[in-house]
């Protein structure tokens, strides 16, 4: 282990510590520790039942995303790439809204519509991006997407401009995303939709770092390219739609993250990958931290949070490593 | 390990002519085969079908004894090495970590590099004359250092094949016969090598055997006295040229000016 990947799991360490000890009722870093070993200590019920879960919750979507985006990035052989780019974010937004004016009351009917959308939406880009039955053309890939997101989105933006304002506000809030709701539960759903892409995806770096060089050229070193693509393609779709059913769109960690992994770190994917999935986990904890604890009693979009932070985060990164 | 293609012809889906047709050629060890023809006229093709990336319509592709589409994408990567005519660097890694990717085929999807590894790449590098370079990034190399790096990704495959898809594009003198130079030698070793070229003159000095291909066709193939005569250049390039011996023997081609024409049918 280098002094890099000590930093980074300290750092790892730090966000969840620093996730748990913030909040309406602040925590020292000691009375966590207390909390998270000795169920009978005065902070357990905060530490276990509302932190700890959402912290964690925050983590691996934020991984999730992260690891999506730089999957896609490779696939595409676009850094501009971004999970929410293939369709997904209209059509889980459309399945969210629909619920939402349909007044939905059950706790699983939005995460569930959200997830049936995103499902939609990423069946018809790769049914339209599967060129001739036989190939899957990363250019039609990115096209296709473009078009189901911009059509999802339009019939989006017609529920939400024709319903009435509280459906408007909850519609607007589960847009621009957040982790209020977590809970065991839904911590648990994640991960087991979560487990098989992520593992997916891990495997798939050595091939990623081969398809980022063109198909030919990947088939030459050894790479089944069409396999890759429609691997990585399905596993990165189906983590970043349960995260969007989990908690909403939440923007720019599957762009930004890989982009200062790879600047920061390495761009070969077996590296990046898992770099990328601890980095965004790190970047989302903090965010979620910042967004629930800036303005009390207000809880801020975690989505807004992420771009206001991680905006000039990137600047910065960006004419350091240009300079 | 010999290359092989039997009475071979491919269609694109969806295209009228075939874009080969009845092609047939063997390339044995220790020998370099320079494959040439026109722009268009089905190399990079043959290539591509020649490593099981287009189903024959007709004929079999040959590596070693099986035909090409039998073959593992992985299993194949380590019998053949190819330096494609083109590449993408959409995210540019350092030459060290570039050449180590001609290991991925050995290495599988998980597993860190190890000594035989690394030495292998350490190996390719020096052999291509890019030791120096190893830390540098591919976006900042030269045209010719480019290419030497992606010879030596190949290498680090530990081949038994090396197919290069025109190599000298863009390289100066200095740099075209340099390559020449290490395909020549790592043929003599033992490697079965083809390069698909237009630098005709080159191969005509540096190749024991040529196929020249005009539209999906094979039009000549042999020894560079049998395919390099002005006949059939003139025919397969639509342009009237000389031929005359070099000092070595093997025939070298100057195109003719239009004034030129009637002292060219004389050479």
């Amino acid at each position: 282990m280098s002094g890099r990947d000590g930093a980074l799991a300290l750092t790892v360490l730090a966000a969840l510590v620093l996730g748990l000890a913030v909040g309406s009722v602040p925590l020292a870093p000691g009375a966590v520790v207390h909390g998270l070993l000795d169920p009978s200590a005065p902070s357990a019920a905060i530490v276990r039942q509302l932190r700890l879960p959402r912290v964690l919750l925050a983590f691996v979507v934020g991984g999730g995303l992260a690891l999506s985006g730089a999957a896609l990035q490779a696939l595409v052989r676009n850094p501009l790439a971004d999970p929410y780019l293939l369709g997904l974010s209209g059509g889980a937004g459309l399945g969210a809204v629909a619920a939402i004016a349909l007044r939905a009351s059950a706790a699983w009917a939005v995460p569930l519509a959200a997830f049936a959308g995103a499902l939609g939406a990423i069946a018809l880009v790769y049914r339209l991006a599967v060129v001739s039955g036989r190939r899957l053309d990363p250019r039609v890939l990115l096209l296709a997407g473009v078009v189901v997101g911009a059509f999802a989105a339009a019939v989006m933006s017609a529920i939400i401009v024709l319903a009435d304002a509280p459906t408007l506000r909850n519609a607007l809030l589960w847009l621009l995303g957040g982790f209020g709701g977590a809970s065991w539960q839904s911590l648990a759903v994640f991960l087991l939709y979560a487990l098989l892409p992520v593992f997916v995806l891990f495997r798939s770096g050595r091939a990623l770092d081969l398809l980022a060089l063109g198909e030919d050229t990947a088939e030459y070193l050894g790479a089944d390219a069409e396999r890759t693509k429609r691997l990585v393609y399905v596993s990165a779709s189906l983590l970043t739609a349960a995260s969007v059913a989990t908690c909403g769109i939440i923007g720019f960690v599957g762009l930004v993250v890989p982009h200062a992994c790879r600047m920061l770190w390495s761009p070969l994917h077996r590296t990046l990958l898992p770099v990328s999935f601890l980095a965004g986990g790190v970047f989302l904890v903090l965010a979620d931290t910042i967004a629930r604890s800036i303005l009390p009693p207000l809880e801020l979009p975690v989505g807004v949070v992420t771009a206001l932070v991680g905006v000039p985060l990137f600047a910065v990164l960006l004419r350091r490593t240009l300079a | 390990m010999i290359v092989a293609a039997r009475n071979l012809a491919v269609r694109y889906p969806g295209a009228g002519g075939r874009a080969l047709d009845g092609v047939s050629f063997e390339a044995h060890p220790g020998q370099l085969l320079a494959i040439s023809g026109p722009n268009g006229s089905g190399k990079t093709t043959l290539l591509r079908a020649l490593l099981g990336l287009l189903p024959p319509e007709a004929g079999t592709a040959v590596i070693g004894e099986r035909p090409a589409v039998e073959w593992g994408r992985e299993a194949l990567a380590r019998a053949v090495g190819v330096v494609p005519q083109r590449e993408e660097t959409v995210f540019p890694l350092t030459v060290g970590d570039m050449v180590m990717l001609g290991r991925y085929a050995r290495l599988g999807p998980v597993a860190a590099a190890g000594r035989a590894d690394h030495a292998a790449v350490a190996q390719a590098l020096a052999r291509c004359d890019v030791t120096g370079l190893a830390s540098r990034r591919v976006d900042e190399l030269s045209g010719g250092e480019w290419q030497r790096v992606r010879v030596a990704r190949a290498i680090a495959q530990e081949p038994r094949i090396l197919i290069l898809d025109e190599p000298t594009t863009s390289l100066d003198v200095r740099h075209a016969m340099e390559l020449f130079e290490l395909m020549r030698e790592l043929v003599t070793d033992g490697l079965t090598g083809i390069v698909i070229t237009h630098e005709l003159n080159l191969a005509a000095r540096f190749a024991d055997r040529m196929l020249l291909l005009d539209g999906g066709r094979v039009a000549a193939a042999g020894r560079a006295a049998e395919v390099l005569t002005p006949e059939v250049l003139a025919e397969v390039f639509r342009w009237p040229v000389a031929v005359s011996p070099w000092r070595d023997g093997s025939p070298q081609m100057t195109p003719l000016r239009p004034s030129e024409r009637d002292q060219g049918a004389v050479s």
